[in-house]
């Protein structure tokens, strides 16, 4: 069964100020089944974001529809757990308050919501730093925080907005590792957008290779390919170069006056 | 306040310390006659008086400044009171609601410029000569800046926190209150600091012209007495009043705001 079902999309971004609409999404399709890993990979400009945020439901196709378990999506909701690019953590609460924001929103009793808070907290590896606030933590830290924030919904889906893209190499494979290990653990069906060739393929059970302007699906690649995986092995790098080829036919993402328009 | 009486760092009474210790000599040396302008020694005196009634230099005065001080005291936190509850739920529907904006921003911004003085003929025939015009227009001073800054700190929240209330199930008024109010607090707070300072101001001249009692009306009483050593005394006590109601107003803004301590300017300082 389809967990998430994206028939038909397009999206195009007027822009009253230079009279000009940029189609960011034509005509999208492709489906992503319960338990799957699927990452969007793209250059800039792909509209590889606006997709993403159409499935949380902070913007709205032009055309076609975006269901998630059959409902169609309309506007953003729990089930759904998003990790941003930035953590966007709110300052004024320390680590386990940002961790259990959803159940105080529920209305969950202070003590209950710190003992939910902590299951995850532990499991993201932030145990001892409970009580700090944001501001007192690293960017990995902070991005840790909003992870264990959307995994705590226990959502259906989880949508990775290049959550990593912030970190340094070191922590941003230690934090791979450690999403594999935990969606290894704990299952459930993630989208992944990264711009990085060897993030998608590390990560991915799929990877769905977008092309810019206007953004569309060049093609979706299942990986069967062993974890942990080894990025030097030879079958890693069939597929990357595989999909080099894919990303070269396209026009080099330059900047163009264009893609200004679009958030991605 | 820590950082205000924190101990050591004499330096910061090197400044008034020079002041006091000019203006003393400058008033001995008989370049104006001495009740023109009281050295502060005689300031200090007829303060020591209007406080503790030392020898009743300030005649019916001596002893009573505590009632003064209490009766301009209550006239500012009831009119600060007031402008706090209606500035901050005014802002933030102004800031969070394009509609009421629209509906009730001009008007405020029409009625803004007015000086809160210029009340004072209308708040002394609607309210008659006690506490209520003082209140009035004590209102009047800190209303305008505490609704401008709380407009301004729910206008600049920012969106992604809302977004991230929205993806974690947040209904609208679940993202004002538990996202776009704490947000806007640094904001609220410095509307409330300069409001204290503008509900003194016009404590005192309601007091001056419409009011029976408080700090202002000792001042402009003296004044007719010729006593400018009880008018200098009224004016440092409310300059001290005002200085308390500030450090008061900060320990409450560092107590809801230690989340930005290590993050600010200000909190590294504090």
């Amino acid at each position: 069964m389809a967990t998430i079902e994206i028939s038909g999309v397009s999206k195009i971004f007027k822009d009253a100020k230079r009279k000009a609409d940029v189609t960011a999404l034509s005509n999208v399709s492709f489906s992503v089944k319960r338990n799957e890993l699927l990452c969007l990979l793209g250059p800039s400009g792909c509209g590889k974001s606006t997709l993403l945020n159409m499935i949380a439901g902070f913007d709205r196709p032009t055309t076609g529809t975006v269901k998630v378990d059959g409902q169609v999506i309309t506007a953003p909701g729990a089930d759904r757990g998003v990790v941003f690019q930035q953590p966007n953590l709110m300052p004024w609460l320390p680590v386990w308050e940002n961790v259990a924001f959803h159940l105080k929103l529920r209305g969950a009793q202070k003590a209950q919501r710190r003992h939910e808070a902590q299951r995850y907290i532990d499991l993201v590896g932030l145990t001892g730093f409970e009580n700090h606030f944001p501001a007192e933590l690293s960017g990995g830290m902070n991005q840790r925080v909003g992870i264990a924030r959307a995994l705590l919904m226990n959502p259906a889906v989880i949508l990775m907005d290049e959550p990593f893209g912030a970190l340094d190499e070191q922590t941003r494979m230690d934090m791979q590792n450690e999403l594999i290990s935990i969606w290894e653990r704990h299952k459930g069906t993630i989208v992944f957008v990264t711009h990085g060739i060897d993030e998608a393929l590390t990560l991915g059970t799929h990877v769905a290779v977008m092309s810019a302007r206007p953004g569309r699906i060049a093609e979706i690649i299942p990986l069967d390919l062993p974890r942990p995986r080894d990025i030097t092995s030879p079958r890693f790098n069939d597929v990357k170069r595989h999909i080099l080829d894919l990303l070269r036919h396209e026009p080099a993402a330059a900047p163009s006056p264009l893609q200004t328009a679009d958030p991605s | 306040m820590h950082a205000i009486l924190r101990r050591g760092r004499p330096e910061r009474f090197i400044v008034p310390v020079l002041i006091l210790a000019g203006w003393e000599a400058f008033s001995r040396s008989g370049a104006l006659p001495p009740a023109l302008l009281p050295a502060p020694s005689a300031v200090a005196w007829a303060w020591l008086d209007w406080v503790f009634g030392i020898d009743g230099n300030t005649q019916s005065y001596s002893g009573r400044w505590i009632f003064d001080v209490m009766a301009s005291f209550w006239r500012v936190a009831a009119g600060f009171a007031i402008a706090t509850a209606m500035g901050v739920t005014l802002g933030v529907a102004i800031g969070w609601s394009r509609f009421i904006e629209v509906l009730i921003e001009p008007t405020l911004q029409t009625l803004r410029p007015i000086p809160p003085v210029s009340w004072i003929p209308l708040a002394i025939i609607w309210f008659g000569i006690a506490d209520k015009p003082a209140i009035f227009l004590v209102f009047l001073g800190a209303f305008f800046p505490i609704l401008l800054n709380t407009i301004h700190g729910v206008k600049t929240c920012d969106r992604n926190l809302i977004r991230a209330g929205a993806m974690v199930g947040g209904s609208q008024h679940q993202l004002l209150r538990f996202i776009v109010v704490p947000a806007a607090l640094p904001s609220i707070f410095a509307g409330l600091r300069i409001g204290v300072g503008s509900a003194w101001m016009l404590t005192v001249t309601a007091e001056m012209v419409a009011v029976k009692s408080g700090v202002g009306y000792v001042l402009w009483d003296s004044y007719y007495f010729l006593r400018y050593d009880i008018v200098i005394a009224a004016m440092a006590s409310i300059g001290l009043l005002g200085f308390l109601s500030d450090l008061m107003i900060q320990a409450v803004a560092r107590h809801m705001l230690r989340w930005q301590q290590g993050t600010t300017l200000q909190g590294v300082e504090g």
